[in-house]
């Protein structure tokens, strides 16, 4: 239509470029609720800190407390178990890496990178087998800890040490670290 | 000339309705329920925000006070360093949470257990059910705090419950709160007040199972705020506004922010508009 | 009305998908290329409005359903939950009450429209009644939606309006218990509620693409309530409905963002603020402003089952409107007599609407049953005796025609301001 052509296009085609972008902004801040609402909730993002109180731990005892949704195991090693993971060449090792989040990410795994303390008495992991997710058994007296003397995993057969480092079987990564202090000698804060 | 009919129409309605509206009350209860008046709050509006110190003041007397009868269930202690919130510190909210023993368990021996609370828990009920509730306060159940100042009302008649919807008039719940607890009087010669009930001005029928929650200096300010009856009712009011909405800023700075997106993005359609049709008559 | 195809495939992509499944082209006869009346005035725009509130109302509830427990015992706290733990929670659940009230009050002005223009009268009786349904399933679907939070207005509403079932001879209780799931409302209506408001959106819309592609088989109606004639009474679709449809919009969303960021609460009830309570009745059940009208005529007749069947047929009468009304001429405008019932008719569902926010006692009752009276009036004798006796104004000959007056009209006089 001739009416068209003798209007400028670049004032005409700028009211409908910028319309079109501010629509375009608004529907992009209305889509950023709807996807975020399926973030983690306020209640499991409270619950990704927890504090756990091992002033009860004996020697030779395991716990394991629950951390956004997962098992982790909390152990206080004999020097007996120190000393077996302490032997233990690393480069013998199907996993080298401490897999400690606490520590850089190429961290060899030696026993005193796998431990929380100075001690290395005090062991804290994340109860899941790096293999496929089953928990592995050893936490409880009865249980079977596999042939290197730590945990074992029912489901397929994976061994880990009393490090809780791979030693055996289908998985390939250690038992996980996670981010972990001691707040005082009674408590340690996970997460 | 349609405006004119339209115009027509709108006062017709509204002179109809006011007759009947007027005219009649059908809410009028047994007693004479006095009329709530709006009180001021810094929450009201479209840039209604909350006073922290006002909050806190509230949170001390929700905690010296009421939470012996009522129990807050749906707010955590971590709300309390939340945005927008009574602004406490989440060092502080470790340590308010630290003074509340909450149930937890089963443990490893299948007992329940006592613990101090964490940021993380609720704030937990004083009694373990409603019907433990009910029993303590002669049957009547001393209603939950979370959600209470939204879960009241005021009748305000005819225009008003109109004009309420464009004046964003949302404090009906919190202004008749506050005008209860300032509204225990004496009884009334002519009164009957039932046993184990008390008189108050406000509360439809006037006879209320509470018995009168806040004297002057019921509680000592941790600001020195001198704790009239007034000034309680007024700040605790004003904590259970946030214990009810905790989003109330953030959703009116956001509002603000959308209402101007909308009104520019009107303004560019109009004038769009404007451009696509001048190709044609119409 | 022409219904040959004008789209062109621009690119070898385009032709082979063409070729394979012609939603393209679907897409551009129907939305791009439309030929609609050029004289279409805002109250043409809320079709748009409302498809938008279909699907701002089912993308926030899927939503909400993510997080929500349909369980009387969680499902107060899973929506306190939603407006306290979940990101934007508040947002999305204020959205989704405050849009359900926004979305009646954009369905009433189109009913409305559809009244005034005779949109209703032939070819597009069909167009009509899909709408009645469309509503009728809006109203089933909203009455489900407010029991879920499970407050004392969810419960009791519930209650009242379930128990209406009882009033059917002999089956009667049978099928309200079988509504109910038991012989009260109580968890299994709750969850049954939450499966099927989750389920009949999606009713809702199929009905929707029913109503749009009915429309476009016979075109669109407009003001002057004259047939499009030729190309010129039409312009394409886009851009020019596609903007005025836009900016309607818009200006429909300040107010329901009005309503979603500085009052929330205020065309809910207060007392569904209390968690449901079988053994505590509040002081007034009311359902929600847009159902008041209907509750009105409920309680304006004495007997349960007098009432059941009057409030059932204050719907069903829609269904007929196409036939009851006797004109020729389809728009108010040139209905100078119709035009005069129409707002009378207006007023009376505005009162009929406040009227089911009262005690149905005194004065009020009195009203109730005069308005209620008078609704089955307009219908029944109103419209069609009025086609009847009424002298219409003359139409124009043409859409074109009643646009070049207007404009001469509109230009004449601001030459004599000038």
């Amino acid at each position: 239509m001739s009416k068209k052509d003798t209007k400028e296009p670049s004032r005409r085609d700028f009211i409908f470029l910028a319309t079109g972008a501010f629509a375009a902004a608004g529907a992009a801040s209305v889509a950023w609720p709807i996807v975020d609402q399926m973030n983690p909730d306020a209640t499991a993002l409270a619950l990704s800190k927890i504090e756990v109180d091992i002033s009860q731990i004996e020697r030779g005892q395991s716990i394991t407390v629950k951390w956004r949704g997962k098992p982790v195991f909390i152990r206080r090693r004999t020097d007996e178990e120190i000393q077996m993971a302490s032997r233990v060449d690393v480069n013998s090792l199907p996993d080298g890496n401490a897999r400690n989040n606490n520590l850089t990410a190429d961290s060899s795994a030696t026993d005193e990178n796998r431990a929380l303390d100075d001690n290395k008495e005090w062991l804290v992991m994340v109860g899941v087998c790096t293999h496929l997710g089953c928990v592995p058994k050893g936490q409880s007296l009865g249980d079977a800890k596999g042939d290197y003397g730590g945990w074992y995993c029912p489901c397929h057969g994976s061994h880990y040490d009393t490090a809780g480092r791979i030693r055996k079987g289908p998985a390939a990564k250690n038992l996980d670290i996670p981010v972990a202090e001691f707040v005082n000698d009674n408590v340690i804060r996970i997460g | 000339m349609k405006n004119s009919t339209h115009f027509k129409i709108f006062f017709l309605v509204f002179t109809f309705l006011s007759f009947f509206l007027v005219t009649t009350d059908t809410h009028a209860a047994a007693g004479e329920q006095k009329r709530v008046e709006k009180h001021e709050w810094t929450f009201s509006g479209i840039f209604g925000h909350y006073d922290n110190a006002q909050l806190q003041r509230g949170f001390q007397v929700y905690k010296e006070v009421c939470s012996s009868c009522h129990s807050m269930n749906y707010v955590y202690f971590r709300n309390l360093a939340e945005e927008g919130g009574p602004g406490f510190t989440p060092e502080e909210v470790k340590v308010i949470a630290s003074e509340y023993t909450v149930i937890d368990g089963p443990d490893d021996f299948g007992e329940m257990f006592e613990r101090e609370g964490k940021a993380s828990d609720n704030f937990p009920s004083p009694y373990s059910n409603i019907n433990e509730a009910r029993a303590s306060n002669g049957g009547a159940y001393p209603p939950d705090f979370s959600v209470l100042a939204k879960a009241r009302s005021t009748e305000r008649g005819f225009p008003w419950w109109f004009v309420d919807l464009f004046t964003g008039y949302q404090e009906q719940g919190v202004d008749y709160i506050y005008s209860l607890l300032n509204g225990y009087k004496e009884v009334p010669e002519d009164f009957k007040l039932q046993d184990g009930m008390h008189y108050n001005e406000y509360y439809p029928g006037n006879q209320i199972a509470m018995g009168q929650p806040l004297y002057d200096d019921s509680v000592e300010y941790a600001d020195g705020t001198e704790a009239t009856i007034s000034q309680m009712a007024e700040d605790v009011s004003a904590f259970m506004m946030w214990a009810a909405e905790p989003k109330l800023e953030i959703r009116k700075k956001m509002g603000f922010k959308v209402a101007i997106f909308l009104f520019v993005l009107a303004g560019l359609l109009y004038y769009s508009k404007k451009k696509i049709w001048s190709r044609i008559e119409h | 009305m022409s219904k040959e195809s004008t789209y062109i495939p621009r690119n070898g992509f385009a032709k082979w998908f063409d070729q394979r499944l012609p939603l393209p082209r679907m897409l551009h006869d129907n939305i791009s290329a439309f030929p609609t009346p050029r004289n279409l005035n805002y109250w043409y725009t809320f079709g748009g409005i409302l498809t938008f509130c279909l699907v701002t109302q089912i993308v926030t509830g899927i939503v909400l359903a993510m997080h929500y427990t349909a369980d009387a015992g969680l499902a107060f706290a899973s929506v306190e939950h939603i407006m306290r733990n979940v990101n934007y929670g508040w947002l999305i659940r204020y959205i989704h009450a405050v849009g359900a009230s926004m979305f009646f009050l954009a369905v009433y002005v189109h009913i409305f429209r559809g009244l005034y223009y005779g949109s209703y009268k032939a070819p597009r009786e069909i167009l009509w009644i899909l709408g009645v349904i469309i509503y009728l399933l809006m109203v089933i679907t909203a009455f489900m939606g407010y029991v879920l939070p499970w407050g004392q207005m969810s419960f009791w509403g519930a209650t009242v309006i379930t128990n209406l079932f009882s009033v059917i001879p002999v089956v009667g209780t049978t099928i309200t218990e079988w509504l109910w799931g038991g012989f009260a409302v109580d968890n299994a209506t709750l969850k049954r509620f939450f499966s099927l408001h989750y389920l009949m959106p999606f009713m809702i819309f199929g009905v929707v693409i029913l109503h749009i592609w009915s429309l476009h088989v016979t075109g669109n109606n407009n003001p002057v309530g004259v047939s499009v004639k030729d190309k010129q009474d039409t312009v394409p679709f886009a851009p020019y409905y596609t903007v005025k449809d836009a900016l309607s919009l818009v200006c429909f969303l300040i107010l329901f963002a009005w309503f979603i960021f500085f009052n929330p609460n205020i065309l809910g009830h207060t007392d569904n603020y209390i968690m449901a309570d079988p053994l505590v009745t509040p002081a007034h059940i009311v359902p929600e402003w847009y159902l008041l009208p209907f509750y009105a005529i409920l309680r304006a007749i004495p007997s349960k089952l007098g009432g059941v069947l009057v409030m059932g047929a204050a719907i069903a009468v829609l269904f007929i409107v196409p036939w009851l009304d006797t004109s020729k001429v389809r728009s108010a405008t040139f209905r100078p007599l119709y035009k005069q019932f129409y707002w009378i008719f207006l007023v009376n569902c505005i009162a009929l609407g406040y009227l089911g926010s009262q005690n149905p006692e005194g004065l009020f009752l009195v009203a109730s049953r005069i308005c209620t009276a008078y609704y089955f009036i307009h219908f029944l004798i109103v419209m069609p005796v009025l086609g009847l006796v009424e002298k219409p104004r003359p139409i124009p000959e043409s859409i074109t025609k009643a646009v070049l007056e207007k404009l001469e009209i509109k230009n004449s006089k601001e030459e004599a301001k000038a």
